[in-house]
C-alpha cells in the first residue's frame, strides 16, 4: 500500500512537471527570442532524417493491407473494392499512428538521449549560466519542428501506403490499375481526410514533448541517459496510442 | 529589487566605498535529508579572490551554483552585484548572470558546436553584437588562453587541459565582472595547471575581475593567492604579489556544510587545527 501511494505520488509529480514544461513551451513559442537556426536544424533532423523509416513503414503497411483485405473481400466476391479499404484504413488510422510510433522510436529516443547527455554533462546548466533559457533554445525548436513535420511525414506515409497497396492489388490480386485508384477515391470522405491530417499535429506534439521532458529530467550519469532513452520510447509510444484515441474522439465530435 | 542593506556594507575588507560583489547571509541548502550547506555567510569585494577548499562533497560546487542562481537556497539571503537573488525568478536571474561567468567542473562545453561557437555563444545568441565583432572578440580571448589555432575544432578533438582553457575563454568572452572557477586545474599536469593559474591571475589583476576559485589543488590555490600579474614590456608577467595583494585573497574551508576556516594564505598555513593540518599535508 505504501509502495502504491509512493508510486502514485511520483506519477502525479511526473504529470505535473510534464504539464509545466508543456505550458512553458507554449509561452516561449509565442514570445521572443526565437532561435531560428535551431528550428531549421530540427526540421532537417526530425523531418528529412525520418523520411526513410516512414517511407518503408508506409509502403509495407499499404501492401499488407491490400493482401489481407483482398483475401477477405474474396469471400464476398468484392475484390475490386480493395482500394477503398486500403485508403480508408491507411488515411484515417494506420498512416498517422504507425508514422507516429516510428517517430516515437526514432525522434523521442534521440531527443531524450541528446538532452539527457546535455543535462548530465552540465551543458544545460551552462546554457542557463550563459543567459539562455533551455526551454527556448532546446525545447521550442524541437516541438515546433515535430508538430510541423509529423503531418508532412504522415502524408508521405499515406501516399506510399496507397502505392504499396496498388502494387499488391495489381500484381498479386489482379485488380486493374484504374479500378484500384477509383476505389481508393471512393473510400475517402472529406471528414476522414481531415481527421487523418489533423491527428498528426497532436501526435507530433506528444512525441517531442515527451522526449524533451524525459531528457531534461535525466539524473545519474551515462546510465541515466540510457534509462531516459528507453523511458522516452515507451512513454511516447503509449502516449501516441492514448492521444490517438482522445484526439479521434475530439475530432469525431468536431467534424461530424 | 531589494537594495543592498547598509548594515552589510562591512568595513572589514575591501577598499573603502566598495560594495561587495557577492554576499551570503546564513545560507542553508539541503538535498532531501542531506544538509549540504548550513548557515554559510561570507562577503567578496571587487577585485578580491575567494578560494574555496574542502573535501569532496563538502558543497563547494553548490556554492557556485547558488551564486549563479542555478540552485535556490532553502534559507538565507544571497546578493550578487548588489541585487538579492535568492527569491528571483529565472527570468530576473538572466540579468544578473550577464555579469557572471562560470567555468564548470567538467568544462560543460557544447559538444555540438565548434570551439569558436562555444566561446562566442553568449555574444552570438544573446547580444546584438555584429558577427564580425564577435569573431574578433572570440579570436582575442582564444589568443588569451593560447588556443587561437583551435577555433574551428570540436571540443571532442581537444585534450582535457585545452577544454578547460576553452571553458575559461567562454566564461570570460562577455567580460563578466565576476568569474567562478570550479576546479579549473584538477586533472591537469603541473605545467598546464600553471598556465591555467596564470590565466586566472591575469584576468584578476589586468582585467580587474573578481574571482571565486574552488579547488582541491592547494599548490594552485597558494600560487594564485600569492602571485600577481603586471604589464611588462613583453606582454604580461606573473610576479610575486605584494603583502597587501596577498591579503586580497581569502581561503574558505568547508566541512560538513559549515565554514571552518576563513583567512589569508599565511593564516591558513599557520593554522594549528588538526583537520586543516591534515588537509594541508
Ligand atoms: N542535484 C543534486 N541532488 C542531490 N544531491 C546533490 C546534488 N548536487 C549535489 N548534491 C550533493 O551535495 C553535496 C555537495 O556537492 P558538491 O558538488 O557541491 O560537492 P563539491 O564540494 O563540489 O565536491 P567535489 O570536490 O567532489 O566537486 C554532495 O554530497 C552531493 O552528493
Ligand atoms: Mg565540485
Amino acid at each position: 500500500m505504501a509502495a502504491f501511494t509512493e508510486w502514485l505520488k511520483r506519477a502525479l509529480l511526473e504529470i505535473q512537471e510534464y504539464t509545466t514544461l508543456a505550458m512553458a513551451t507554449a509561452r516561449c513559442a509565442v514570445t521572443r527570442p526565437f532561435y531560428w537556426h535551431d528550428f531549421v536544424e530540427q526540421l532537417d533532423a526530425i523531418g528529412i532524417g525520418s523520411m526513410t523509416v516512414v517511407i518503408l513503414t508506409g509502403l509495407f503497411t499499404g501492401a499488407v493491407l491490400a493482401l489481407q483485405t483482398g483475401f477477405t473481400l474474396d469471400q464476398f466476391g468484392a475484390r475490386p473494392f480493395v482500394g477503398r479499404l486500403v485508403s480508408a484504413s491507411m488515411i484515417k488510422e494506420l498512416g498517422p499512428v504507425l508514422t507516429a510510433l516510428m517517430l516515437a522510436g526514432r525522434v523521442s529516443s534521440g531527443i531524450a538521449a541528446e538532452l539527457g547527455s546535455m543535462v548530465v554533462t552540465e551543458q544545460v546548466s551552462a546554457l542557463r549560466a550563459l543567459g539562455t533559457d533551455p526551454v527556448r533554445k532546446l525545447v521550442v525548436p524541437r516541438v515546433l519542428a515535430g508538430i510541423l513535420m509529423t503531418p508532412i511525414l504522415t502524408v508521405v506515409a499515406n501516399t506510399v501506403g496507397l502505392l504499396g497497396g496498388w502494387v499488391v492489388s495489381v500484381q498479386n490480386l489482379n485488380v486493374a490499375s484504374g479500378l484500384y485508384w477509383s476505389s481508393v477515391v471512393d473510400g475517402l470522405f472529406l471528414e476522414d481526410v481531415w481527421m487523418g491530417l489533423l491527428k498528426p499535429f497532436f501526435l507530433g506534439f506528444i512525441i517531442v514533448t515527451v522526449g524533451c521532458h524525459v531528457g531534461l529530467r535525466t539524473r545519474g550519469g551515462t546510465q541515466g541517459v540510457g534509462r531516459a532513452t528507453t523511458n522516452a520510447v515507451v512513454a511516447a509510444s503509449v502516449g501516441v496510442i492514448a492521444m490517438d484515441f482522445f484526439s479521434t474522439q475530439l475530432l469525431l465530435e468536431l467534424l461530424f | 529589487m531589494a537594495p543592498f542593506p547598509e548594515a552589510l556594507r562591512g568595513p572589514a575588507r575591501g577598499r573603502p566605498g566598495d560594495e561587495p560583489v557577492v554576499v551570503f547571509e546564513g545560507v542553508r541548502l539541503a538535498f532531501d535529508d542531506n544538509v549540504v550547506l548550513d548557515e554559510i555567510s561570507f562577503k567578496l569585494y571587487p577585485g578580491y579572490t575567494k578560494i574555496f577548499i574542502g573535501a569532496s562533497g563538502s558543497g563547494k560546487s553548490t556554492v557556485l551554483k547558488l551564486i549563479l542562481g542555478l540552485l535556490a537556497p532553502d534559507a538565507g539571503k544571497i546578493w550578487v552585484h548588489g541585487r538579492q537573488i535568492d527569491r528571483m525568478t529565472e527570468n530576473e536571474l538572466f540579468a544578473v548572470r550577464d555579469h557572471t561567468g562560470m567555468v564548470f567542473q567538467e568544462g560543460a562545453l557544447f559538444d555540438s558546436l565548434t570551439v569558436g561557437e562555444n566561446v562566442g555563444f553568449k555574444l552570438y545568441e544573446e547580444t546584438d553584437m555584429p558577427l564580425a565583432d564577435v569573431r574578433t572578440r572570440v579570436e582575442e580571448v582564444l589568443g588569451f588562453v593560447e588556443l587561437g589555432p583551435y577555433i574551428d575544432r570540436r571540443p571532442s578533438e581537444l585534450s582535457g587541459g585545452q577544454r578547460r582553457r576553452v571553458a575559461i575563454a567562454r566564461a570570460m568572452a562577455f567580460k563578466p565582472k565576476l568569474l567562478l572557477y570550479d576546479e579549473p586545474t584538477t586533472g591537469l599536469d603541473p605545467i598546464t595547471a600553471l598556465t591555467v593559474d596564470a590565466e586566472i591571475i591575469k584576468l584578476r589583476d589586468i582585467e580587474g575581475v573578481t574571482s571565486i576559485i574552488v579547488t582541491h589543488q592547494l599548490r594552485d590555490a597558494f600560487y594564485i593567492a600569492t602571485h600577481g600579474a603586471g604589464r611588462a614590456p613583453e606582454g604580461h608577467a606573473i610576479v610575486s604579489a605584494t603583502p597587501e595583494k596577498v591579503e586580497e585573497a581569502d581561503f574558505v574551508m568547508l566541512r560538513d556544510g559549515k565554514i571552518v576556516f576563513e583567512g589569508s594564505a599565511d593564516e591558513l598555513r599557520a593554522s594549528t587545527d588538526p583537520y586543516i593540518r591534515a588537509f594541508l599535508s
